[in-house]
């Protein structure tokens, strides 16, 4: 399998890479890690006329803590991410998600902004943005940067909110805070490939009560799905067995997942039953409480 | 199409190449360097037969192109032996009857040379869990956990090790 020809720019700063990707347009396309878009170009499902190599771009590159939040630039690879201690103990949820990601080969080359903007529909970074409230920073060199909620980012399969001429430049994370747990579950047919399902959990615990609770599920529709009846109930009672299988029974109830190869409609909704079950009740030991 | 020029270590060697921007970096080291120890399986990254390590780090050489390998270190299988001699992982796996076929052996090889710099003593669970990205379609997991195993100075199960008071068997696998 060889890619169609294309021609390759590399830029050596965010705003050349800015007026290379305004200026060349929408049949160019963004390299980040390549872990996705290389395989679309070897199908030739993808036939950029120049890929913008974002690898050299310094800005793009670190992780850090600002204003009491986790800032982790786009070209940040997932597995520099996951070995990282201020991403551990600031956004523990993506600690959960990133070792769920591909395969370490994956992960060593894969980045964290081209996850985020490739938008699969199974793939774990978009389930822990929406989850954690993540903000999603946009540029563009004619109309500067803009902050987009992780909940309006991605519109559809393999589509998100940025312009054709916007690079996702970094993701902004509230520092978890104390009494919080989370958990990332999910069953995919072998480890490290994409998920049939998966749920991203995160409970704040006060009192052996689910103050508040953030439930995501991955793989079960074209962008990661918020299931905000589910929360509800969690933090509408005491948390028991009964509230924690209602909640999965919301869930699964309100869910309509495709079939393909891999299973049926009706078995993922009753997989992300059980997620729901298993990542809620682990995020809620995290937190302190034995339900 | 214009073409670029590539650098880059492989194998600590510095080599360089002229290549369009669309060569895959695997076809580049079987190709244009002529090592075609680096085998391509699937070529979608999925089955892990062209892991190779660029700076030191586990990649498929499906997933890159060239010329993003441009300035890199990488190291493929040719780069494992020491003065022409087997290097102890390989003979590890040598003596462990770690593959069948060998078609995949090179990507577990470059695999597995990453989990040990990494973590020189893993258990089982985390051998299986670091190659759970590369398929080997003999199916002799066995014998490349136990190599891997034996590689990091663990006891190999006995039940495992090679079998030579049995009677002859038939090769066929």
């Amino acid at each position: 399998m060889k890619p169609a020809p294309f021609e390759y720019r590399a830029p050596e700063s965010l705003d050349e890479a800015l007026a290379l990707v305004e200026e060349l347009g929408e049949d160019a396309r963004p390299l980040a890690g390549g872990q996705s878009l290389i395989p679309l170009l070897s199908f030739r499902l993808a036939r950029p006329t120049c890929l913008v190599d974002l690898a050299g771009v310094p800005e793009l590159q670190s992780i850090r803590i600002d204003d009491g939040r986790l800032v982790i630039g786009a070209m940040v690879r997932e597995r520099e991410a996951e070995r990282d201690a201020k991403v551990e103990a600031s956004a523990p949820l993506l600690a959960c998600a990133l070792p769920l990601i591909g395969h370490p080969a994956i992960r060593s080359r894969g980045t964290i902004g081209g996850s985020l903007a490739h938008s699969d529909p199974a793939a774990e970074l978009p389930a822990a943005a929406v989850a954690l409230e993540a903000e999603l920073i946009a540029r563009s060199r004619t109309r500067g940067e803009r902050t987009i909620p992780a909940a309006d980012f991605f519109t559809g399969f393999l589509s998100t909110a940025l312009e054709p001429d916007e690079l996702l430049t970094e993701i902004r994370i509230m520092r978890q805070s104390p009494g919080t747990g989370c958990a990332f579950e999910e069953v995919a047919r072998r480890h490290g490939d994409f998920a049939m399902v998966g749920a991203a959990a995160m409970v704040r615990v006060e009192d052996d009560r689910i103050t508040e609770a953030r439930l995501v599920l991955t793989g079960v529709s074209d962008v990661p799905v918020r299931a905000l009846d589910a929360e509800a109930t969690l933090t509408a009672a005491p948390f028991t067995d009964e509230v924690l299988a209602e909640a999965a029974e919301q869930t699964a109830g309100s869910l309509s997942p495709a079939s393909d190869i891999h299973g049926s409609s009706a078995y993922r909704r009753h997989v992300a039953g059980v997620l729901v079950r298993r990542a809620v009740r682990a995020a809620t030991q995290r937190a302190g409480v034995a339900a | 199409m214009s073409m670029l020029e590539v650098a880059l270590t492989v194998n600590g060697e510095a080599r360089s190449g002229a290549v369009e921007p669309r060569k895959i970096l695997a076809d580049f080291i079987r190709e244009d360097l002529g090592l075609t120890g680096t085998h391509l399986g699937c070529e979608q990254g999925v089955c892990g037969a062209c892991t190779v390590l660029v700076n030191g780090q586990p990649a498929r050489a499906c997933l890159m192109l060239a010329v993003q390998a441009r300035g890199a270190e990488v190291v493929t299988i040719e780069g494992l032996a020491e003065g022409g001699e087997l290097n102890s992982l390989q003979r590890a796996m040598w003596e462990s009857h770690g593959f069948q076929c060998g078609f995949c052996t090179p990507g577990f090889l470059m695999q597995i040379t990453a989990l040990l710099a990494d973590n020189p003593q893993p258990s089982e669970p985390e051998i299986r869990a670091a190659l759970s990205g590369n398929l080997c379609r003999c199916t002799g997991y066995e014998s490349i956990v136990n190599g891997v195993l034996a590689a990091a100075g663990h006891p190999v199960p006995s039940a495992h090790e090679p079998q030579t008071q049995e009677p002859e068997r038939s090769s066929v696998a």
